[in-house]
């Protein structure tokens, strides 16, 4: 793949042609923040928190989905950008009932740290309060949908990685919820194979272990890169 | 220098703020030198004053007297400031919400999942009407600084006060701006 050469915050880079926007600033060390995105699973540009500026356009682009051009100017941490990713975390907490004090992910949460990155001292749009349910039908494993924040990494993980695409979306909007198998209690889904990859995909604690409580789920990424490595690179050491 | 006139309030929320707040132990003696407790639920005054410098708003909007008590205080107070994540995201006092509206709520805890003498509670004037839906102070009045935690460790709060209390703005760096 050619090389092309851009600049991402005033730095000079370059970078192969097939890159994301997102792939070449984390290989320079320039930190965008991220939210759906996982390394070793397909980009699918649902947060938007990782949003940036491509000069010549007025649109944002999201720069997990977007490639890389020729002479391309980026703006990763603008004000207006710095804003946009404040509203988004704000609306994601807004959307459902994120209650960080009794949730098992407390302390070990990227939407929790993402709140802190984006500097949200308050949300300034209205609670939705929606009723959600919490399935723990399965033997191991639980979903609290008051704590999702529709990213689908349970689903690409389930899907790409694991092969079973047990997980998906049903519904549009507010009432969007991920679901198992045929829309039926996680338990009676019998594509499950109870791998567990969804839990430790999911950035916060709607996805978690049972009989973990308050802030006892840490999540488990190194299996992921573990798994991630070993599909890709053959390599089974961690 | 004068006295800042500190008033602490306890609305929806467990108090767990407050005792925070005590737990600034011994700088408590030094605040204590720089402040009149001016109304608090740890001292014994009736009536919000007027004229506030500052105020710690524990605690969600969850009732009619809450409501009232929040208004009050905008009215006479200088600087408001959501304290706790009850005050500042409704946190498990907004648990309810979803449940519906007050009526809803009362009967889920007081008429369905009881089995000893469900009734629900009415006194009138002297329990207070629970709101359709519990808000964060700043959803009812204008709040002037957030203090996230649940509670706000104790070392937060004076990182808070101690320059308040000095005539400097607060500002928390973002590791301190967590909320549970």
């Amino acid at each position: 793949m050619n090389s092309i050469t851009l600049t991402i915050d005033g730095k000079l880079i370059s970078a192969p042609g097939d890159q994301t926007i997102l792939e070449a600033a984390r290989e320079n060390d320039i930190h965008i923040p991220t939210l759906c995105n996982l390394e070793g699973i397909s980009a699918v540009g649902a947060c938007r928190v990782c949003l940036v500026e491509v000069s010549g356009s007025n649109r944002l682009a999201p720069s997990c989905l977007t490639k890389v051009a020729e002479g391309m100017q980026v703006q990763t941490a603008t004000d207006r950008l710095r804003e946009y990713r404040k509203m988004i975390v704000e609306l994601l907490f807004a959307e459902r009932n994120h209650i960080c004090s009794v949730c098992v992910a407390n302390g070990n949460c990227e939407l929790q740290d993402l709140a802190v990155t984006v500097g949200m001292d308050h949300v300034r749009y209205e609670y939705q309060y929606p009723s959600c349910s919490v399935d723990v039908t399965h033997k191991e494993f639980g979903v609290d949908h008051n704590r999702c924040i529709l990213c689908t990494r349970c689903v690409r993980v389930c899907d790409e990685v694991e092969g079973a695409h047990t997980w998906d979306v049903s519904g549009r909007g507010m009432q969007s919820r991920v679901i198992t198998d045929l829309n039926q209690p996680w338990g009676t889904a019998t594509s499950c194979t109870s791998c567990g990859k969804c839990v430790q995909a999911c950035p916060t604690g709607a996805l978690f272990r049972q009989g973990s409580t308050v802030a006892e789920m840490k999540k488990d990424r190194e299996l992921l890169d573990f798994l991630m490595t070993a599909r890709e690179k053959k390599q089974w050491i961690g | 220098m004068d006295r800042v006139k500190m008033a602490t309030v306890w609305l929806g929320g467990c108090s767990g703020c407050h005792m925070s707040f005590l737990d600034m132990d011994e700088w408590l003696v030094d605040l204590a030198q720089r402040i009149d407790l001016v109304y608090s639920p740890l001292v014994d005054v009736k009536e919000y004053p007027e004229d506030v410098d500052v105020c710690l708003v524990e605690g969600a909007v969850a009732n009619d007297e809450n409501l009232h008590l929040v208004r009050r205080i905008r009215a006479r107070t200088r600087l408001v400031i959501s304290f706790g994540d009850c005050a500042v995201t409704g946190n498990v006092t907004a648990m309810r919400n979803p449940l519906g509206v007050a009526l809803e709520v009362l009967k889920t805890s007081y008429l369905d999942k009881s089995n000893l003498h469900p009734a629900i509670p009415s006194e009138p004037e002297i329990l207070p009407v629970l709101l359709d839906q519990v808000r964060p102070v700043h959803a009812v009045i204008p709040v002037d600084y957030y203090l996230q935690g649940c509670p706000p460790p104790a070392d937060r709060i004076r990182a808070v006060l101690e320059p308040l209390v000095n005539g400097v703005w607060p500002e928390l760096p973002l590791a301190e701006r967590r909320f549970g």
